[in-house]
């Protein structure tokens, strides 16, 4: 049983100096067998080992990370909570996501920080305007909140922002959804973990896989470099690796890899109470609760997996915030960074089973995976209990691209690939 | 941000080029007679290796003329570059 944070446990433990504090997760070594095995300790694969054991009842789970749980996109991106996308699949899939993202501290007895700031989408040039007003429309016909703001309405909404009409891009208006915000990705990874480690799954980290063991058409288990673990039923959540696991299996998805990168700059006192993402320039803003600027640049056009991108995209995205928000002509940078992100060819994420019995992927979900974290560990778990996908993400299967039945979002991904 | 030896124009910096991704797919030589599989395979699917791989590259910015790099997705380190329709290095396969 895990120790209940609150604010009584938090005195209690000032007596004792914060040094005997509860372990939120174990170290455990491998067992021989598990029934489901979650290779990738990212903020998707704990949050689907924890609804594994919580809704369907499976404990003797394994997730398995190469590095240390939350240590790849889960701890790299900008922390950005939206369900504002075009069509009618990802509507649910996202603000279902949404909807959990509102309770999801006190169900896991953990702070994830979860605040609805309202993000706001700029519009730029006339087509910006009519996609954004078709998306607000798209968006309310599907139950979430979503409102169009015209220049002046922008400005006093977020009045640093330039909206003088002799920019480059000027801004002629924008969208915005007030349930959308941010939260502290760590804690999301760390609440999960807990939560999953007190109901009996084993998070077993530096544990890098190697290949994927099967026999005819279905899987028998998974070797690691803490040996060969058996297993019937295998999640894959590995994100900009994803192909790489695949590829182990002898199976091919329609993912590229490609760096995406971030910044953060000094911390200074509040100055923007929002997030503001401009699809156009590519430009996204928000600040953390350190202060620190938190912006997001685009990805390189190549595969690669180095983890660092290219000086001229975080140049360009600068520019735009520069042009965007002159008050921050002054401020420096204080850390850069790149993750790798999977892109799907429609910028919709996959949450599937595949060809091979017992192996489930959920991968694609290039920029912008971090929102919908408690959504998809909710529905891929729900897919690995039942081998069957819940109706919500049975849009976003591998065999869409057979058949031609794309979700399009590049309009709603907000990042330009 | 890497520098690329375009085998028209020499080196130049990675931001005049753009990168058109895995190469050698050869385009169907009777698309009417391809199964959804097939289209799938041909239009969707890829390697997308991290290791040595093989790619197309435009250099948009220059002399516009597209060539083929072998290159290690793991660091971004060019391995060799040779033009649209010569033989890939066989030591790298």
């Amino acid at each position: 049983m895990k120790n209940k944070y609150s604010i009584i446990s938090l005195i209690k433990n000032s007596f004792s100096y914060h040094e005997n504090w509860q372990k939120a997760w174990g170290n455990p070594e491998p067992k021989k067998e598990y029934d489901i095995i979650i290779v990738g300790g990212g903020g998707h694969g704990l949050a689907t080992a924890y609804y594994l054991a919580k809704k369907h009842n499976i404990k003797n789970v394994a997730v398995i990370e190469k590095g240390w749980i939350g240590g790849g996109n889960t701890g790299r991106n900008t922390t950005i909570i939206r369900s504002n996308y075009l069509w009618d699949a990802s509507a649910g899939l996202y603000d279902h996501a949404l909807k959990i993202w509102e309770k999801l501290s006190q169900e896991l007895n953990y702070n994830v920080m979860f605040s609805q700031r309202g993000v706001m989408n700029l519009a730029h040039n006339l087509q910006d305007v009519r996609d954004l007003k078709r998306r607000t429309h798209a968006n309310r016909l599907n139950g979430i909140d979503a409102v169009y703001l015209n220049t002046e309405q922008v400005k006093k909404f977020c009045p640093i922002i330039n909206t003088s009409p002799d920019i480059r891009y000027p801004v002629l208006g924008g969208t915005l959804q007030r349930r959308a915000g941010t939260a502290r990705h760590d804690a999301v990874a760390w609440g999960y973990a807990r939560g999953a480690d007190e109901m009996g799954v084993d998070i077993i980290q530096n544990c890098e896989v190697k290949g994927i063991k099967r026999s005819g058409e279905s899987v028998d288990g998974v070797e690691t470099t803490k040996g060969f673990i058996k297993t019937k039923k295998i999640g894959v959540v590995a994100a900009g690796h994803s192909s790489v696991i695949a590829n182990m299996a002898g199976l091919k998805l329609p993912l590229e890899s490609k760096p995406l990168q971030a910044l953060v700059s000094e911390p200074v006192k509040p100055i923007i109470d929002t997030v503001v993402m401009s699809n156009a320039v590519h430009a996204y803003v928000s600040q953390s609760d350190k202060g620190e600027l938190v912006i997001g640049a685009g990805t390189d056009d190549y595969v690669s997996y180095s983890q660092k991108g290219s000086h001229e995209i975080v140049e360009g995205t600068l520019n735009a915030i520069l042009e965007l928000y002159p008050i921050f002509s002054r401020m420096r940078m204080l850390r850069q960074w790149g993750g790798i992100v999977d892109i799907c060819p429609d910028a919709s994420p996959i949450v599937s089973k595949t060809p091979i019995k017992g192996l489930y992927f959920n991968c694609g979900w290039g920029t912008g995976g971090f929102k919908a974290t408690p959504g998809s560990g909710d529905l891929f778990a729900h897919t690995i209990a039942n081998d069957e996908p819940h109706k919500l993400n049975a849009a976003f299967n591998l065999n869409r691209f057979v058949s031609g039945d794309l979700v399009d979002e590049h309009g709603a991904a907000a990042v330009a690939h | 941000m890497f520098l690329i030896h375009c085998p028209y124009c020499g080196e130049r910096e990675q931001s005049e080029f753009k990168a058109g991704g895995e190469a050698h797919i050869v385009r169907p030589k009777q698309p009417t007679e391809l199964s959804d599989d097939q289209w799938a395979e041909y239009l969707f699917m890829r390697k997308n290796i991290k290791g040595v791989q093989f790619e197309r590259w435009v250099h948009t910015h220059g002399c516009r003329k597209w060539f083929n790099m072998v290159r290690d997705t793991s660091n971004d380190e060019i391995k060799a570059i040779y033009k649209m329709g010569e033989k890939p290095p066989t030591k790298y396969k």
